[in-house]
């Protein structure tokens, strides 16, 4: 165990745990779009920032990274804080205007748009917080989604933008996606995700339409359950 | 290649190289083969000097070096003529090779004169000088100037590039025969681990590659790390604009780089090494590819080197040409075969780098410094330079400066002395406005600081930094908002574009200082980019984003006026920015010559010969040929 002060309260935490989540344990906010439990966090979103003294040095660190530390003071809303996550944030809502989630974040924050930053056309939600391709390689296990290019082109897709062929149809990536930009859409027998449609599967009990082949295909390839005993839903399992 | 396990093998391997130096009966050519110079026409001249040796039957030794450093005097070709000076003459041109021959052959030297002079060579790894003169200087050479004369030369001295230029880089026994891989046979015979360690403690080394982190510190660092796994990394991927310095040691002395980084892992306890080459620079990848080849047939790669029972081998990994991929992070995950996107460091890669093991990543320049702080005592080496910059600095000299090239000099060099004298000041009679140092992260150091001498300190203080060495200098045409643009536009395109602030920050910046040098800029611009500049400082992952606005920073320190004058004036002070500006001809001065109205592209130059000429603005782009090709000055910039 290591003790720490995050915003003036004295804390114990189990050495190794992020800063995050020892203060979310301790009821202390700090806004994230790119950390999710289920996968390892990147520190790309730079939202949970926090300004850390450590001896008589005072830097800004990422509290998903950073491990807690004995004797470290932590602050969560310093005014070096408060400008990082304000930049951030302008330049998200500059980025993608038409994110709800975005908008709606920034209100709760009281920040407003940088009137100087000129808001993207392209109608895209994307804010590349690589929650998507984290889901897809460290949780599904298929990598069918990357990133492309570098820099300003930086772009979120499929290889060679064409229509994945390890795709397996599962939606994780849909699920996981802070801001709604990968949609997915279904018909009765089919789903169609990341420029594929996916034939389903029918329940062998109840005939309702439950998972993607391929998805089960996949399943049974990864555990050595054969197709069969896949073919019921999970209500009639 | 037969083994090279003793000391005697290496003394004969010596004697042997020292005897394609310095050749008893035949006259040695050296003509410099780098990149730089195959640009400026040194392949040409190569050719026909060895159809001219072919057709007339003459013993020469034609030998192909890396670069000799002065850029803007290549070609240049080296004549080492048994027990005479050594005679170096530059622009050697294609036709001049049959005449510039027969001279050097009758030491007649009435057409061709000689750019300077050597009357001995000088090892930096021993100490000693050898005399290329035997007896006296013959009279008709003792009024070219000595080599140490050329104010470009007089005060470099050379320990990094020490081979660049006079060696056959693919001559593995020139490189021996400059003391080479003995400093190697030191360390591995006479010197434990912790006393090399504790030596380039001593040297007070600092990483050239730009943060300046004591080299041996961080080996200490990376040999206490706990793992038996451990690996050295050699970073050639320079990308900073303007800057070749480690192209030039990859290229003209692979095998510097080699033996350092054998000494290094000896040191830090790591048994396999990679050199990360971008592969936009061919000459030195396929350099270090033979010299890695030869080092293993050697028997300096391998197992059991000089008897020592010590292994270690060495990969080279070619990057795509990511500028990101240099930062230390990123390199190791592109080597690893992922994406070059940088990883936060809150865990140092001396603990866990490449493939999660212990990692020692230096820079080229670093690792080519390595052999001479053994061979010469870390002691001996704090004593070159300043107290917290010790050694030398490679540095790129471009831009606007006379003497375009590398140059190495002690740390502590005052910039003054790198532009006006080795650089031999600013041409076309303009006058010195700034240098940029430090690449893309750097900035610019105005003329009131001409006097600061050049040291990691020295330079962060200012407000720009060391960074690979990089020196581009500007003169008073040269706009500061354009050029905080110009690098800002680059780290758009190259930042990795993981974290917000970086990618989108950087843009967000670029496109404020394309609407400033357009006229469109607006009050309040100048305090909204220093408040983006400061959360791009503390919330970016990685040094790129963090040391991104440094180029905005550095010219608004230093230059807000001519920020104030784009925005309020509308009005570029350089006469730079094409939205801010008009041509206009002088009545006065303007002859009617039609020179003006022949190079217009758009057909703005309006006038017939020996009348006054006008430009019509409506067609005007701006493009300056009519201000570049004027005789009379007769056309103004407004």
């Amino acid at each position: 165990m290591v003790n720490l002060v995050i915003d003036g309260r004295n804390i114990q935490a189990k050495k190794g745990k992020t800063l995050l989540t020892v203060a979310r344990e301790n009821g202390i906010e700090i806004p994230t779009l790119c950390s999710h439990e289920s996968v390892e966090n990147s520190g790309a979103c730079r939202l949970c920032v926090v300004e850390i003294t450590k001896g008589k040095k005072k830097k800004i660190v990422t509290s998903c990274l950073y491990a807690a530390e004995d004797g470290l003071v932590v602050e969560t809303q310093s005014e070096r804080v408060l400008k990082v996550r304000k930049f951030v944030m302008q330049l998200l809502m500059a980025r993608c205007p038409t994110s709800d989630v975005i908008r709606d974040m920034a209100v709760k924050m009281g920040i407003a748009p940088e009137p100087r930053f000129k808001p993207n056309q392209d109608g895209k939600k994307c804010i590349m917080c690589r929650l998507c391709v984290k889901a897809c390689e460290e949780v599904v296990g298929v990598s069918a989604l990357g990133f492309a290019f570098r820099g300003v082109d930086k772009a979120l897709g499929t290889p060679f933008r064409e229509p994945s062929s390890v795709c397996i149809g599962c939606g994780s990536c849909a699920y996981i996606c802070p801001t709604q930009q990968i949609v997915m859409s279904s018909t009765e027998d089919t789903r169609s995700i990341c420029g594929r449609t996916f034939k389903m599967k029918a329940c062998s009990v109840c005939g309702r339409y439950f998972a993607p082949e391929d998805q089960l295909a996949f399943i049974s390839e990864k555990t050595g359950v054969p197709i069969e005993n896949l073919s019921v839903c999970v209500s009639c399992r | 290649m037969s083994k090279i396990n003793t000391l005697e093998a290496l003394n004969k391997a010596a004697k042997k190289g020292q005897e394609a130096l310095f050749p008893a009966k035949k006259i040695r050519i050296n003509i410099g083969m780098a990149t730089n110079s195959i640009a400026a026409g040194s392949k040409k001249v190569y050719q026909a000097i060895a159809d001219e040796i072919n057709t007339k039957h003459l013993k020469f030794a034609l030998t192909k070096t890396g670069s000799m450093g002065l850029d803007s005097m290549e070609p240049l070709v080296e004549f080492i003529v048994p027990n005479k000076p050594k005679l170096s003459f530059a622009k050697v041109t294609v036709d001049k090779v049959p005449a510039l021959l027969d001279q050097v052959i009758n030491l007649n030297l009435d057409t061709e004169t000689p750019f300077y002079r050597a009357d001995e060579q000088e090892n930096i790894l021993t100490g000693e000088k050898t005399a290329y003169v035997k007896g006296k200087v013959p009279r008709a050479l003792s009024s070219i100037p000595m080599m140490e004369e050329i104010p470009y030369y007089a005060k470099q001295v050379k320990i990094a590039t020490r081979n660049c230029g006079v060696i056959d880089p693919e001559n593995l026994e020139e490189y021996i025969g400059r003391g080479g891989y003995f400093a190697l046979y030191k360390a591995l015979t006479e010197m434990s681990p912790d006393q090399i360690i504790e030596d380039v403690i001593a040297s007070g080394l600092r990483g050239r590659g730009g943060g300046g982190f004591p080299t041996g510190w961080k080996w200490r660092s990376c040999r206490d790390a706990k793992g038996s796994i451990k690996y050295v990394i050699c970073n050639g991927d320079e990308g900073d604009p303007g800057a070749y310095m480690d192209r030039s040691v990859m290229e003209g002395d692979p095998h510097s780089v080699i033996e350092g980084m054998i000494i290094g892992a000896y040191a830090i306890g790591a048994r396999q090494g990679y050199i990360y080459v971008r592969n936009e620079y061919p000459l030195a990848v396929a350099n270090l590819t033979k010299a890695v080849a030869q080092a293993k047939s050697a028997g300096f790669l391998g197992k059991n080197i000089f008897g020592s029972g010590f292994a270690f081998d060495i990969k080279i990994s070619k990057g795509a040409g990511a500028f990101v991929c240099g930062e230390s992070t990123a390199l190791i995950a592109s080597l690893e075969g992922k994406a070059g996107e940088p990883r936060a460091k809150y865990t140092h890669t001396v603990e866990h780098g490449l493939w999660d093991r212990p990692t020692n990543l230096n820079n080229v320049e670093t690792w080519s410094n390595v052999p001479v702080i053994i061979a010469r005592g870390g002691k001996w080496f704090s004593g070159i330079g300043t107290k917290t910059s010790s050694g030398t600095k490679v540095f790129s000299l471009v831009g606007k400066v006379n003497n375009i090239g590398l140059a190495e000099v002690p740390m502590g060099t005052t910039i003054k002395e790198i532009v006006n004298e080795i650089g031999g000041g600013i041409p076309q009679g303009k006058t010195f406005k700034a240098v940029q140092t430090g690449g893309p992260s750097g900035g610019c150091i105005p003329e009131s600081l001409i006097d600061l001498p050049v040291g990691f300190d020295e330079l962060d203080k200012a407000g720009s930094m060391m960074g690979s060495g990089g020196m581009i200098v500007m003169d008073n045409t040269t706009c500061m908002v354009d050029i905080a643009k110009y690098f800002v536009s680059f780290l758009a395109q190259e930042s990795c574009g993981k974290c917000t602030p970086c990618r989108d920050g950087v843009r967000r910046m670029r496109d404020i200082l394309e609407d400033i040098c357009a006229g469109q800029g607006q009050e309040g611009d100048i305090e909204l980019l220093k408040d983006m500049a400061d959360a791009m400082m503390d919330g970016s992952l990685c040094a790129l984003g963090g040391s991104a606005p440094n180029p905005v920073l550095s010219t608004l320190r230093y230059f807000q006026d001519e920020y104030e004058a784009h925005i309020r004036d509308k009005r570029c002070p350089a006469g730079v920015c094409k939205a801010l500006i008009k041509f206009r001809v002088v009545a006065d001065k303007c002859t009617g010559c039609t020179k003006c109205r022949k190079v217009c592209p758009t057909h703005a130059v309006k006038g017939n010969r020996k009348e006054v000429h006008e430009i019509d603005q409506t067609l005007c782009i701006q493009c300056r040929a009519c201000y570049e090709v004027c005789a009379f000055n007769a056309i103004i910039i407004e």
